[in-house]
Protein backbone atom coordinates (compact mmCIF):
# COMPACT_ATOMS: atom_id res chain seq x y z
CA UNK A 1 0.00 0.00 0.00
CA UNK A 2 1.35 3.35 -0.79
CA UNK A 3 2.31 5.80 1.90
CA UNK A 4 -0.63 8.40 1.56
CA UNK A 5 -2.90 6.00 1.63
CA UNK A 6 -1.73 4.11 4.72
CA UNK A 7 -1.22 7.71 6.34
CA UNK A 8 -5.37 8.04 5.32
CA UNK A 9 -6.46 4.51 6.87
CA UNK A 10 -4.24 5.77 10.55
CA UNK A 11 -6.16 5.84 13.61
CA UNK A 12 -3.64 8.63 15.68
CA UNK A 13 -5.16 9.25 19.04
CA UNK A 14 -2.54 12.62 20.42
CA UNK A 15 -3.25 12.97 23.91
CA UNK A 16 -2.66 17.34 24.94
CA UNK A 17 -3.41 19.85 22.80
CA UNK A 18 -1.07 22.50 24.39
CA UNK A 19 2.56 23.44 23.64
CA UNK A 20 3.24 19.78 21.62
CA UNK A 21 -0.16 18.72 20.70
CA UNK A 22 -0.98 21.76 18.57
CA UNK A 23 2.31 21.28 15.93
CA UNK A 24 1.52 17.41 16.07
CA UNK A 25 -2.12 17.75 14.95
CA UNK A 26 -1.71 20.50 12.34
CA UNK A 27 1.51 18.44 10.62
CA UNK A 28 -0.72 15.01 11.06
CA UNK A 29 -3.67 16.74 9.13
CA UNK A 30 -2.06 18.33 6.69
CA UNK A 31 0.04 14.99 5.90
CA UNK A 32 -3.29 13.35 5.67
CA UNK A 33 -3.86 11.00 8.54
CA UNK A 34 -7.52 9.69 8.21
CA UNK A 35 -8.76 9.44 11.97
CA UNK A 36 -7.22 11.38 14.95
CA UNK A 37 -8.16 11.24 18.75
CA UNK A 38 -7.55 14.72 20.42
CA UNK A 39 -7.47 14.67 24.29
CA UNK A 40 -7.18 18.04 26.92
CA UNK A 41 -9.20 19.45 29.51
CA UNK A 42 -7.85 22.84 29.15
CA UNK A 43 -9.81 25.58 27.54
CA UNK A 44 -7.40 28.49 25.73
CA UNK A 45 -5.78 31.24 28.23
CA UNK A 46 -3.47 34.42 27.67
CA UNK A 47 -0.93 32.79 28.52
CA UNK A 48 -1.06 29.80 26.05
CA UNK A 49 -0.33 31.98 22.93
CA UNK A 50 3.40 32.27 22.90
CA UNK A 51 3.78 28.88 22.22
CA UNK A 52 0.50 27.37 21.17
CA UNK A 53 0.31 29.19 17.91
CA UNK A 54 -2.55 27.48 16.63
CA UNK A 55 -5.00 29.48 18.81
CA UNK A 56 -5.60 33.46 18.89
CA UNK A 57 -6.86 35.90 20.94
CA UNK A 58 -10.53 35.13 20.39
CA UNK A 59 -10.34 31.79 21.23
CA UNK A 60 -9.63 32.41 24.84
CA UNK A 61 -11.79 30.79 27.61
CA UNK A 62 -13.15 27.95 24.49
CA UNK A 63 -12.08 24.37 24.99
CA UNK A 64 -8.52 23.52 23.26
CA UNK A 65 -9.78 20.67 21.49
CA UNK A 66 -12.92 22.45 19.83
CA UNK A 67 -10.56 25.00 18.30
CA UNK A 68 -8.12 22.45 17.11
CA UNK A 69 -10.99 20.42 15.90
CA UNK A 70 -12.68 23.19 14.02
CA UNK A 71 -9.05 24.86 12.17
CA UNK A 72 -8.42 21.78 11.57
CA UNK A 73 -11.73 21.17 9.45
CA UNK A 74 -10.35 23.98 7.57
CA UNK A 75 -7.28 22.59 6.95
CA UNK A 76 -8.38 19.45 5.47
CA UNK A 77 -12.26 18.49 5.68
CA UNK A 78 -12.02 14.76 4.77
CA UNK A 79 -10.39 14.33 8.41
CA UNK A 80 -12.03 12.41 11.32
CA UNK A 81 -11.78 14.19 14.23
CA UNK A 82 -12.98 12.75 17.85
CA UNK A 83 -12.51 15.07 21.08
CA UNK A 84 -12.45 14.83 24.81
CA UNK A 85 -12.53 17.71 26.51
CA UNK A 86 -12.02 15.91 29.53
CA UNK A 87 -8.94 15.13 31.50
CA UNK A 88 -7.28 11.83 30.02
CA UNK A 89 -7.84 8.62 32.99
CA UNK A 90 -7.69 4.74 33.12
CA UNK A 91 -11.17 4.22 32.11
CA UNK A 92 -10.26 6.31 28.59
CA UNK A 93 -7.12 4.52 27.70
CA UNK A 94 -8.93 0.99 28.35
CA UNK A 95 -12.02 2.56 26.75
CA UNK A 96 -10.27 4.02 23.44
CA UNK A 97 -6.76 2.95 23.07
CA UNK A 98 -7.75 -0.25 21.35
CA UNK A 99 -9.32 2.05 18.72
CA UNK A 100 -6.07 3.58 17.39
CA UNK A 101 -2.69 2.29 15.89
CA UNK A 102 -0.55 4.69 17.82
CA UNK A 103 -0.87 7.29 21.21
CA UNK A 104 0.79 10.09 21.10
CA UNK A 105 2.13 12.04 24.86
CA UNK A 106 1.98 15.41 24.46
CA UNK A 107 1.06 15.80 28.01
CA UNK A 108 2.56 18.56 30.56
CA UNK A 109 2.88 16.28 33.42
CA UNK A 110 4.00 12.94 34.62
CA UNK A 111 0.59 11.54 36.17
CA UNK A 112 -0.28 11.63 33.16
CA UNK A 113 3.02 10.49 31.60
CA UNK A 114 2.96 7.49 33.69
CA UNK A 115 -0.50 6.50 33.07
CA UNK A 116 -0.31 6.42 29.34
CA UNK A 117 3.23 4.82 29.32
CA UNK A 118 1.83 1.99 31.38
CA UNK A 119 -1.59 1.52 29.60
CA UNK A 120 0.38 1.30 26.19
CA UNK A 121 2.97 -1.40 27.28
CA UNK A 122 -0.62 -3.28 28.74
CA UNK A 123 -2.66 -2.85 25.72
CA UNK A 124 0.05 -2.97 23.19
CA UNK A 125 0.17 0.12 21.80
CA UNK A 126 3.60 1.55 20.27
CA UNK A 127 3.89 5.41 22.04
CA UNK A 128 5.15 8.73 20.55
CA UNK A 129 6.75 10.67 23.35
CA UNK A 130 7.55 14.05 23.57
CA UNK A 131 8.15 16.31 26.54
CA UNK A 132 10.34 20.02 27.15
CA UNK A 133 12.34 21.51 29.71
CA UNK A 134 13.03 25.00 29.69
CA UNK A 135 15.43 24.68 26.77
CA UNK A 136 15.63 20.79 26.20
CA UNK A 137 13.31 19.04 25.12
CA UNK A 138 12.99 14.85 24.24
CA UNK A 139 11.55 12.69 21.67
CA UNK A 140 11.18 8.55 22.08
CA UNK A 141 9.18 5.92 20.56
CA UNK A 142 8.06 3.89 22.91
CA UNK A 143 7.02 0.25 22.59
CA UNK A 144 7.24 -0.33 19.30
CA UNK A 145 6.42 -4.11 18.10
CA UNK A 146 9.92 -5.05 16.73
CA UNK A 147 11.17 -7.66 14.18
CA UNK A 148 11.89 -10.28 16.48
CA UNK A 149 8.26 -9.97 18.11
CA UNK A 150 9.19 -7.98 21.19
CA UNK A 151 8.26 -4.35 22.45
CA UNK A 152 11.09 -1.89 22.15
CA UNK A 153 11.67 0.03 25.61
CA UNK A 154 9.35 2.30 27.38
CA UNK A 155 9.26 4.97 29.78
CA UNK A 156 9.41 3.14 32.65
CA UNK A 157 12.71 1.44 31.55
CA UNK A 158 14.41 5.00 31.30
CA UNK A 159 12.89 6.23 34.82
CA UNK A 160 11.30 3.20 36.68
CA UNK A 161 9.29 5.76 39.06
CA UNK A 162 8.23 9.44 38.56
CA UNK A 163 10.60 12.14 40.46
CA UNK A 164 9.38 13.93 43.64
CA UNK A 165 7.61 16.15 43.25
CA UNK A 166 9.04 19.98 43.32
CA UNK A 167 12.28 18.52 41.44
CA UNK A 168 11.23 19.33 37.74
CA UNK A 169 9.86 22.09 36.78
CA UNK A 170 6.90 22.14 34.93
CA UNK A 171 6.04 24.83 32.14
CA UNK A 172 4.11 27.47 33.34
CA UNK A 173 6.93 27.48 36.40
CA UNK A 174 10.11 27.36 34.98
CA UNK A 175 8.80 29.18 31.56
CA UNK A 176 10.00 27.60 28.22
CA UNK A 177 11.08 29.12 25.23
CA UNK A 178 8.11 29.16 23.44
CA UNK A 179 9.32 27.84 19.89
CA UNK A 180 10.51 24.94 21.90
CA UNK A 181 7.05 23.15 21.74
CA UNK A 182 7.06 23.53 17.81
CA UNK A 183 10.20 22.41 17.31
CA UNK A 184 9.76 18.90 19.96
CA UNK A 185 6.14 18.18 18.66
CA UNK A 186 6.96 18.71 15.17
CA UNK A 187 9.44 15.73 15.74
CA UNK A 188 7.14 13.78 17.27
CA UNK A 189 4.57 14.41 14.51
CA UNK A 190 7.58 13.16 12.33
CA UNK A 191 8.04 9.76 14.28
CA UNK A 192 4.25 9.16 14.07
CA UNK A 193 4.25 9.53 10.14
CA UNK A 194 7.42 7.04 10.34
CA UNK A 195 5.47 4.76 12.27
CA UNK A 196 2.41 4.58 10.20
CA UNK A 197 4.42 4.34 6.44
CA UNK A 198 7.19 2.69 7.29
CA UNK A 199 9.85 5.20 6.15
CA UNK A 200 13.26 5.10 7.67
CA UNK A 201 14.55 4.28 11.06
CA UNK A 202 12.06 5.39 14.54
CA UNK A 203 13.60 6.25 17.55
CA UNK A 204 12.91 3.33 18.87
CA UNK A 205 15.38 1.93 21.54
CA UNK A 206 16.54 5.70 21.06
CA UNK A 207 16.01 8.95 23.32
CA UNK A 208 16.46 12.40 21.17
CA UNK A 209 17.69 15.14 22.95
CA UNK A 210 17.51 18.50 21.61
CA UNK A 211 19.16 21.77 23.27
CA UNK A 212 17.61 25.01 22.44
CA UNK A 213 20.61 27.10 23.30
CA UNK A 214 23.47 25.33 21.51
CA UNK A 215 21.15 24.25 18.64
CA UNK A 216 23.34 20.89 19.96
CA UNK A 217 21.61 16.78 19.33
CA UNK A 218 22.45 13.86 21.98
CA UNK A 219 20.75 10.57 21.21
CA UNK A 220 20.67 8.12 23.63
CA UNK A 221 20.81 4.15 22.98
CA UNK A 222 18.07 2.66 25.27
CA UNK A 223 17.66 -0.41 27.17
CA UNK A 224 15.78 -2.19 29.16
CA UNK A 225 15.80 -2.05 32.86
CA UNK A 226 15.82 -5.10 34.65
CA UNK A 227 13.37 -3.09 37.56
CA UNK A 228 11.24 -1.35 34.81
CA UNK A 229 8.05 -4.90 34.84
CA UNK A 230 7.97 -4.33 38.57
CA UNK A 231 6.34 -0.67 38.30
CA UNK A 232 3.99 -1.81 35.23
CA UNK A 233 0.48 -3.01 35.97
CA UNK A 234 0.49 -6.81 34.55
CA UNK A 235 -3.39 -6.57 34.23
CA UNK A 236 -6.37 -4.63 33.82
CA UNK A 237 -7.56 -4.62 37.36
CA UNK A 238 -3.75 -3.82 38.86
CA UNK A 239 -3.92 -0.69 36.36
CA UNK A 240 -7.66 0.65 37.14
CA UNK A 241 -6.23 0.12 40.75
CA UNK A 242 -3.26 2.16 40.16
CA UNK A 243 -3.52 5.73 42.04
CA UNK A 244 -1.63 8.17 39.23
CA UNK A 245 -2.13 11.38 40.33
CA UNK A 246 -1.13 10.10 44.14
CA UNK A 247 2.43 8.42 42.68
CA UNK A 248 3.01 11.78 41.52
CA UNK A 249 1.47 14.20 43.90
CA UNK A 250 3.25 17.38 45.44
CA UNK A 251 4.49 16.36 49.19
CA UNK A 252 3.55 19.53 51.35
CA UNK A 253 6.52 18.46 54.02
CA UNK A 254 4.97 21.07 56.54
CA UNK A 255 6.31 23.81 54.88
CA UNK A 256 4.69 27.38 55.64
CA UNK A 257 3.65 29.19 52.61
CA UNK A 258 2.96 33.05 53.02
CA UNK A 259 0.62 34.96 50.08
CA UNK A 260 2.30 38.33 49.50
CA UNK A 261 -0.14 40.57 51.72
CA UNK A 262 0.97 38.62 54.19
CA UNK A 263 4.40 38.65 53.57
CA UNK A 264 4.21 42.80 52.93
CA UNK A 265 2.27 42.94 56.48
CA UNK A 266 4.32 40.12 58.95
CA UNK A 267 7.78 39.09 57.34
CA UNK A 268 9.23 42.14 56.20
CA UNK A 269 11.65 41.24 59.03
CA UNK A 270 12.92 37.93 58.23
CA UNK A 271 16.16 37.54 55.39
CA UNK A 272 14.43 37.62 52.32
CA UNK A 273 16.38 34.74 49.88
CA UNK A 274 16.17 34.58 46.11
CA UNK A 275 16.95 31.62 45.16
CA UNK A 276 16.45 31.88 41.35
CA UNK A 277 19.53 31.43 38.66
CA UNK A 278 20.83 35.06 37.76
CA UNK A 279 19.68 35.01 34.27
CA UNK A 280 16.13 34.87 35.73
CA UNK A 281 14.48 38.12 35.68
CA UNK A 282 13.19 40.74 36.61
CA UNK A 283 15.41 40.77 39.44
CA UNK A 284 14.76 42.46 42.87
CA UNK A 285 16.98 44.93 43.82
CA UNK A 286 14.51 48.10 43.56
CA UNK A 287 12.04 45.98 45.52
CA UNK A 288 14.42 45.21 48.52
CA UNK A 289 16.14 48.62 48.59
CA UNK A 290 12.95 50.43 48.30
CA UNK A 291 11.52 48.14 51.25
CA UNK A 292 14.55 48.47 53.12
CA UNK A 293 14.97 44.66 53.17
CA UNK A 294 17.65 42.22 54.74
CA UNK A 295 18.10 39.86 51.32
CA UNK A 296 20.64 37.83 49.49
CA UNK A 297 20.88 36.00 46.05
CA UNK A 298 21.45 32.28 46.44
CA UNK A 299 20.74 30.14 43.26
CA UNK A 300 19.30 26.61 44.15
CA UNK A 301 22.46 25.28 42.47
CA UNK A 302 24.38 26.55 45.64
CA UNK A 303 21.84 26.76 48.06
CA UNK A 304 23.18 23.55 49.97
CA UNK A 305 26.85 24.76 50.05
CA UNK A 306 25.55 28.48 51.64
CA UNK A 307 23.33 26.61 54.25
CA UNK A 308 25.58 27.91 56.84
CA UNK A 309 24.94 31.54 56.19
CA UNK A 310 21.23 30.87 56.84
CA UNK A 311 21.61 28.29 59.78
CA UNK A 312 19.47 29.54 63.32
CA UNK A 313 17.91 32.97 60.66
CA UNK A 314 14.10 33.57 60.15
CA UNK A 315 14.02 33.34 56.03
CA UNK A 316 11.57 33.73 53.59
CA UNK A 317 12.72 32.07 50.12
CA UNK A 318 11.39 33.49 47.14
CA UNK A 319 11.47 31.79 43.16
CA UNK A 320 9.81 32.42 39.92
CA UNK A 321 6.78 30.67 40.79
CA UNK A 322 6.82 29.69 44.24
CA UNK A 323 7.70 26.11 43.38
CA UNK A 324 11.96 25.55 43.61
CA UNK A 325 10.91 28.20 47.08
CA UNK A 326 9.43 25.13 48.52
CA UNK A 327 12.45 23.10 47.73
CA UNK A 328 14.65 25.52 48.99
CA UNK A 329 12.77 25.74 52.19
CA UNK A 330 12.68 21.88 52.83
CA UNK A 331 16.95 21.92 52.25
CA UNK A 332 16.66 24.66 55.10
CA UNK A 333 14.65 23.15 57.48
CA UNK A 334 16.32 19.97 57.29
CA UNK A 335 19.63 21.23 58.28
CA UNK A 336 18.65 24.04 60.50
CA UNK A 337 16.05 22.76 62.45
CA UNK A 338 15.24 25.88 64.65
CA UNK A 339 15.14 28.32 61.99
CA UNK A 340 11.76 29.46 60.99
CA UNK A 341 11.60 28.62 57.12
CA UNK A 342 9.04 30.38 54.86
CA UNK A 343 8.25 30.01 51.49
CA UNK A 344 6.52 33.08 49.53
CA UNK A 345 3.42 31.52 47.49
CA UNK A 346 3.55 32.47 43.94
CA UNK A 347 7.09 33.76 43.79
CA UNK A 348 8.02 36.59 41.48
CA UNK A 349 4.97 36.34 39.48
CA UNK A 350 2.89 37.13 42.23
CA UNK A 351 5.04 39.93 43.04
CA UNK A 352 4.18 41.49 39.45
CA UNK A 353 0.81 40.12 39.45
CA UNK A 354 0.50 42.54 42.72
CA UNK A 355 2.70 45.68 40.56
CA UNK A 356 4.73 45.68 43.42
CA UNK A 357 7.71 45.09 40.83
CA UNK B 1 39.83 12.55 31.82
CA UNK B 2 36.10 12.16 31.71
CA UNK B 3 33.59 14.34 30.12
CA UNK B 4 30.86 14.55 32.33
CA UNK B 5 27.44 15.90 30.66
CA UNK B 6 24.44 17.51 32.36
CA UNK B 7 20.88 18.26 30.65
CA UNK B 8 17.52 20.22 31.37
CA UNK B 9 17.13 21.02 35.00
CA UNK B 10 20.46 19.28 36.26
CA UNK B 11 21.95 22.25 34.63
CA UNK B 12 20.33 24.07 37.22
CA UNK B 13 21.59 21.77 40.48
CA UNK B 14 25.41 22.06 39.02
CA UNK B 15 25.44 25.45 37.16
CA UNK B 16 27.16 23.77 34.15
CA UNK B 17 26.03 21.80 31.21
CA UNK B 18 29.81 19.76 31.16
CA UNK B 19 32.85 19.36 33.40
CA UNK B 20 35.86 17.59 32.83
CA UNK B 21 36.73 15.43 35.62
CA UNK B 22 40.26 12.90 36.56
CA UNK B 23 39.54 9.31 36.13
CA UNK B 24 37.20 7.14 37.64
CA UNK B 25 37.16 3.58 38.24
CA UNK B 26 32.53 3.11 37.54
CA UNK B 27 29.55 4.82 37.30
CA UNK B 28 28.62 4.73 41.32
CA UNK B 29 31.82 6.47 41.95
CA UNK B 30 31.49 9.35 39.52
CA UNK B 31 27.84 9.84 40.48
CA UNK B 32 28.99 10.19 44.42
CA UNK B 33 31.91 12.72 43.31
CA UNK B 34 29.20 14.66 41.09
CA UNK B 35 27.10 14.73 45.02
CA UNK B 36 29.85 16.10 46.21
CA UNK B 37 30.66 18.48 43.94
CA UNK B 38 26.77 19.53 43.16
CA UNK B 39 25.37 18.81 46.47
CA UNK B 40 21.90 19.95 44.63
CA UNK B 41 22.36 16.61 42.49
CA UNK B 42 21.50 14.57 45.92
CA UNK B 43 17.70 15.25 45.33
CA UNK B 44 17.41 14.98 41.75
CA UNK B 45 16.34 12.24 39.36
CA UNK B 46 18.36 11.66 36.32
CA UNK B 47 19.50 8.09 34.27
CA UNK B 48 23.06 7.61 33.23
CA UNK B 49 24.25 6.87 29.43
CA UNK B 50 28.52 6.15 28.78
CA UNK B 51 29.19 7.24 25.42
CA UNK B 52 25.82 7.31 24.34
CA UNK B 53 24.54 4.03 25.38
CA UNK B 54 22.71 3.81 28.34
CA UNK B 55 23.40 1.79 31.64
CA UNK B 56 20.69 0.28 34.47
CA UNK B 57 23.61 -0.87 36.73
CA UNK B 58 27.00 0.29 38.00
CA UNK B 59 29.18 -0.05 35.04
CA UNK B 60 33.07 1.15 34.29
CA UNK B 61 34.38 4.13 32.89
CA UNK B 62 37.26 3.88 30.88
CA UNK B 63 39.12 7.13 30.26
CA UNK B 64 38.10 9.34 27.57
CA UNK B 65 34.43 8.19 28.05
CA UNK B 66 31.55 10.92 27.85
CA UNK B 67 29.15 10.18 30.89
CA UNK B 68 25.62 12.09 30.48
CA UNK B 69 23.44 12.57 33.23
CA UNK B 70 19.98 12.88 31.81
CA UNK B 71 16.74 13.79 33.88
CA UNK B 72 13.13 13.46 33.08
CA UNK B 73 10.95 16.25 31.44
CA UNK B 74 7.74 16.79 31.86
CA UNK B 75 6.18 19.73 30.42
CA UNK B 76 4.64 19.85 26.96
Amino acid sequence: MAGQQKLKQAKVLVIGAGGLGCPIMQYLVAAGVGHIGIADNDKVSLSNLHRQVIFGTEDIGLYKVDVVKQKMFSLNSDVNIRTWNERWTQEHCMQHFPDYDVVVDATDNFASRYLINDASVLLGKPLVFGAVSQFDGQVAVFNQLQANGSRSVNYRDLFPLPPANGEVLNCSEGGVLGVLPGTIGTMQATEVIKLITGLGKTLSNRLWNYNALTQEVFIMQLVSNPISHQHIPSSEEQFMAADYEWMCAVPQRGITEIDVLDWQQNFLDHLFVDIREPHELPRLDALCSSLGLEWMEIPLSSLENNLGCLTDRNVVFVCQAGMRSLMAADMLMKASPDSAVFSLKGGVRMLAEKKLI
Amino acid sequence: MIEVMFFGQLTDATGVSSVMVEEVGNTDMLIQMMKQRYPALESSTYMIAINNAMVTENSIVTPGSKVAFMPPFSGG
